[in-house]
């Protein structure tokens, strides 16, 4: 019989925070840019230079902290953490090791398999690294630091997760809460939020762990999905051969769907982490932190709640409301502008998603102004167009943010209120279609749709279809 | 009187009242510089054409009025690991051997901006490791009084360039005494202020916790306005300190009664020569007689000072150095396989010795397995060095002694013995530890006239303190 | 020597902190760093238990800096000092393989 294996998995995820500069020096963090013209003597190594701390980045990550049920450490050190590579430009990164700000939380995810609590061991500050761009024609590498010193924050888990599905909802958990502090955009993509996912197999019902190992270079949660699996069987296949799991880090190829140890003679591990003397510490004191808890904007836990009290919305259409930030945001300055919330909710929640899904976006490239929706909702209240030219002109708001009033007088989209106009056009369509009239007059109340089709069709949609149908029925009767 | 001989404080009031132009200042200077510079070697870098070029705009700025200061117009020799935009900067090794810096150490900056002329920068121990001006890549500096002894080091050239008058005053640092042990073995006067008082920012680190800017000069008094000009709270130096109380010319005052000496027992013991211990007694005695109280008591603890500072300052080295990898600036080997080993050999080939050897002592205490036994218990030693301190700066103003056991050695026997080389900076290193300001004067000659220097040291923050020591003591020895 | 430095340290010390020494270099970091290690040895002789290390001299904090970019574009100077560089970027052996 076939042992069973119950498989072990804790994350260390990295988030660039949303700072206009980077965490040591006043260089713009922003995305892009030709290779170094963000850099600096002091996020580039530069013999002299020393670093400044960002007052930012320590109230984004007490931000997080709190929203992560974090203890503070009130009194926290930045540690230097060194080791030799080509996108560290000191070759030795600033981190916190002795005394990170955060530690002892955990954050709430649910699954098929119910609700469970995650652990967050610690949460501390660091510098991102630069970038190495491979140049296959020369054989060599180039250095760009233009990432160097970004800020990050890294959340390190505890080894409180079982599946592959744990580890995506505890990940969308954390890019949900993280989004909404405004800390982070958390794109995997571009990675601002990265993750490593550490992980061990025991046979199940043992009370010690395996050997974990760590693996990286995990850029969508796809490919975490696909790493963690085949990273299970690996390590299932080895003990299966009586083999053992050996303690390292292993580079995920995702295309290739296998990873590889990334070991080194040259690599000794051994980061001699000291408190860097260049720092002073950072003192959190009970009214700086009361500030930053006084801060915090409504999470999404709390929004969820409201939305249904408040704008008495269904559980689950308040659920993906607030599953983005962004959206939220949306969805609130919209209402903001023209109130009906039930409305609004329906263009967010049918047209908007089925949008996004033929797309294959995320609801964080959602682009056009609640503004435009708001007059749009308007537009169809006032009964200026019909709900199918609605939908139309929706698609023209959400591909390009168009003007909706400016795009229905253009188009000529309006509903024709004029009744003499509209008898004359089903005047011609009952003219046009002799045998369906009689067939109306035969006895088959069908061929009445037929006719307020045809009619609608003559209009462009834009006629009152209530008013089509009352005057088709009115001349069918008449002509009798 | 040659222009030579005039004090820098002297110069700049004959160049305020016209009777000296900045230009002849600066040509007398580079004449000095030529005619001394084959047998005393101060400098690794003289810039005749931007030092003159300086020369006239300095010169029209202070007869615009738009420079007003003491220090306007006279010639300054820098120290090699203080960087200067547009000037080499090589901290006397080799793998800086072609480093030009784009921006200005703090220090220098302040300098210039008081009208400082800057002749060239002066040579060094390699990185400031040593004692002696001997492990620079760039040959020997000689001491001016005899060519067959060593200058003294770290800051070897500055002092020698001061002693030989190739140069009116010179800036200095000072990690474990490489400002107060040179000024010593050349007769002339250096301060080591308050850590924090004068900022690091531009200054190439070696010890980052201990480091200091300090002013080395004829006199006390030019000491003092050198130390007033560069002193600053610099916002890019996040371990620099706002003081309020920066005007040290303030304190040339020639009065010391009732101000508390005390002389360590610990300092006056085996190892010290007599001749030095008779001059540094005779030295208390003056002040005595002009009205100090002075004691001898027990500092306690000075054994421990040599070891704890060779952990820290090798800790703080190992990962401050490791910038110089041959990637950005700097030495590059020319032959190489790899990544790996373009590191390797770029820096085995770059270092010197004495460089190397304390990279890998420092390496090695904070590795994996000795931090706690060997850095903890140095950062521990040096906090009860600081209590031990505290404790006599209860009782005394003042704390006086050698600044160095000897006088200055011969060439070439110091190296033979590192560890021996080390035990010379008894009297100095614990000053740094504390983070204590300090000054050597100049109190005698040994009986084949090597200059003899008392080492006055103060509270934090009381730099004042000992600069009146230091000046009332300096006016007894008017034209001795 | 109380301190016994071995052929294996000091290769790990090579490795941490980049260096490449000759046999003979070997042999006097050996001694070297034995005798440093018996100096420092010293401490010990200290109780240092009821100490806590000291890393800053003063108790100075929360020295920070505001988010606003100061910084334009230094690339020039970033590169001027760089061994070899290519298309505004420091050049460097391959880091993969």
């Amino acid at each position: 019989m076939s042992r069973q294996y119950e498989t072990v998995i804790g994350l260390e995820v990295h988030v660039e925070l949303a700072t206009k500069t980077k965490i040591f020096c006043g260089c713009s963090t922003e995305f892009g840019g030709a290779p170094n013209t963000h850099t600096c003597p002091v996020c580039t190594g530069m013999p002299g230079s020393l670093p400044v701390l960002n007052r930012q980045v320590v109230e984004y990550a007490l931000a997080v902290g709190l929203a992560a049920n974090c203890q503070i450490n009130q009194y926290c050190k930045f540690d230097r953490k060194n080791y030799f590579y080509p996108d560290n430009p000191q070759n030795y990164q600033i981190s916190q090791l002795y005394l990170p700000i955060c530690h002892d939380g955990w954050v709430e995810i649910e699954t098929a398999g119910g609700k469970k609590k995650i652990g967050i061991h610690e949460i501390h500050m660091e510098e991102d690294a630069g970038k190495l761009i491979h140049d296959e024609w020369e054989n060599c590498s180039l250095v760009d630091f233009n990432r160097s010193g970004v800020p990050l924050i890294e959340i390190v888990s505890e080894p409180d997760m079982r599946t592959a599905d744990e580890v995506i909802a505890y990940l969308e958990k954390l890019r949900m809460m993280i989004q909404y502090l405004g800390a982070s955009d958390c794109k995997l993509q571009e990675g601002s939020m990265r993750a490593d996912v550490n992980l061990s197999v025991r046979e199940a019902g043992s009370p010690q762990f395996g050997t974990r190992t760590e693996m990286k270079n995990l850029n969508s949660f796809k490919a975490i999905a696909r790493a963690i699996e085949g990273e299970r069987k690996r390590q299932i296949e080895l003990i299966e051969e009586g083999k053992k799991v050996i303690q390292e880090t292993r580079r995920w190829d995702d295309n290739k769907e296998f990873s590889y140890a990334m070991r080194s003679k040259e690599d000794a591990q051994d980061y001699r982490y000291f408190p860097d003397p260049d720092l002073t510490p950072v003192v959190i004191s009970d009214e700086w932190l009361e500030e930053i808890r006084n801060r915090q904007p409504e999470l999404q836990p709390e929004k969820l709640k409201r939305y249904q009290e408040e704008f008495k919305l269904p559980e689950y259409d308040a659920k993906i409301l607030t599953s983005s930030k962004h959206m939220a945001d949306m969805f609130e300055e919209t209402i903001a502008i023209c109130g009906k919330p039930k409305e609004v909710s329906n263009w967010m929640m049918v047209e908007a998603m089925r949008l996004l899904k033929e797309h294959e976006q995320d609801p964080e490239n959602m682009a056009f102004s609640p503004g435009n929706l708001a007059k749009l909702i308007d537009l169809v209240d006032k009964g200026i167009i019909n709900r199918t030219v609605a939908k139309t002109v929706f698609e023209e708001i959400f591909a390009r943010d168009a003007d909706p009033e400016a795009y229905v007088e253009e188009k000529g989209l309006k509903i024709v209120n004029d009744e003499e106009a509209l008898r004359k056009t089903v005047m011609q369509v009952l003219e046009a279609n002799p045998q369906s009239v009689a067939d109306y007059r035969g006895g088959k109340e069908k061929a009445m749709g037929f006719l307020v089709g045809q009619t609608m069709r003559a209009m462009k949609g834009k006629a009152d279809p209530a008013m089509v149908n009352k005057i088709v029925k009115e001349l069918l009767t008449k002509m009798i | 009187m040659s222009i030579l001989e005039l004090t820098a404080l002297e110069l700049g009031r004959k160049i305020k009242s016209g009777e000296v132009a900045v230009l002849e200042a600066v040509k007398a200077s580079l004449d000095q510089i030529r005619k001394k510079e084959p047998a005393i070697h101060a400098y690794v870098t003289v810039d005749e054409q931007r030092a003159v070029k300086a020369a006239e705009t300095v010169q029209k700025m202070i007869d615009n009025k738009m420079l007003t200061g003491p220090l306007a117009g006279v010639p300054v020799a820098v120290k090699d690991n203080l960087c200067t935009k547009d000037l080499l900067t090589t901290c006397s090794s080799n793998i800086l051997y072609n480093f030009v810096p784009g921006y200005t150490a703090e220090a220098v900056s302040n300098l210039e901006k008081a009208g400082a002329v800057i002749l060239g920068k002066t040579n060094m121990d390699e990185f400031a490791m040593g004692s002696t001006t001997e492990t620079s890549a760039f040959g020997v500096t000689r001491n001016p009084w005899n060519p067959d002894h060593v200058p003294g080091g770290s800051s070897g050239g500055s002092c020698a360039a001061v002693a030989s008058n190739e140069c009116f005053y010179a800036l200095g640092s000072d990690t474990g005494g490489s400002i107060r042990q040179p000024s010593s073995f050349c007769g002339v006067t250096g301060i080591k202020p308050t850590y924090g008082t004068v900022s690091r920012y531009g200054l190439i680190a070696y010890g980052s916790s201990l480091d200091q800017v300090g002013p080395i000069g004829k006199n006390v008094s030019d000491c003092a306005a050198v130390l007033e000009v560069i002193s600053s709270y610099d916002k890019k130096d996040s371990t620099s300190v706002p003081r309020k109380d920066l005007d040290f010319t303030s304190a040339l005052v020639n009065d010391v009664k009732g101000l508390r000496i005390g002389i360590p027992r610990d300092y006056l013991g085996e190892g010290l020569d007599d001749e030095v211990r008779q001059a540094v007694l005779d030295g208390a005695q003056t002040l005595k007689e002009r009205g100090a109280v002075v004691e001898e008591f027990d500092l306690s603890l000075v054994e421990y000072a040599i070891p704890a500072y060779y952990v820290i300052a090798s800790a703080e080295a190992s990962s401050n150095l490791s910038r110089f990898d041959g990637v950005k600036y700097g030495l590059r080997a020319k032959e190489y396989e790899g990544l790996h080993q373009m590191y390797k050999k770029s820096r085995s080939e770059g270092f010197g010795p004495e460089v190397k050897r304390r990279i890998m002592l420092g390496a090695f205490v904070l590795s994996s397995g000795y931090y706690d036994a060997y850095y903890l218990k140095a950062l521990r030693t040096k906090a009860l060095i600081k209590q031990a301190f505290d404790k006599a700066f209860a009782e005394y103003d003042v704390i006086l002694g050698p600044a160095a056991p000897t006088t200055a050695p011969r060439l070439g026997e110091s190296l033979k013995d590192p560890l021996k080389m080390y035990l010379g900076d008894i009297y100095t290193i614990s000053v740094n530890l504390a983070g204590l300001p300090a000054m050597t004067v100049p109190c005698g000659t040994d009986k084949r006239g090597l200059p003899i220097g008392l080492q006055l040291i103060g509270d934090c923050f009381q730099e004042k303190k000992i600069i009146r020591a230091g000046y009332t003591f300096e006016q007894t020895r008017e034209g001795k | 020597m109380a301190n016994m430095i071995s052929e294996e340290i000091i290769d790990y010390v090579g490795i941490l902190a980049k260096l490449e020494l000759s046999q003979a270099e070997k042999e006097e970091a050996k001694k070297d760093m034995g005798r440093m290690l018996d100096y420092i040895d010293k401490l010990n002789e200290l109780d240092t238990s009821s100490t806590e290390p000291m890393s800053h001299i003063f108790s100075m904090n929360n020295v920070f800096r505001e988010d606003i970019v100061t910084n334009g574009d230094n690339r020039d100077d970033i590169l001027k000092n760089a061994p070899e560089q290519k298309e505004g970027a420091f050049k460097v052996p391959k880091t993969v393989e």
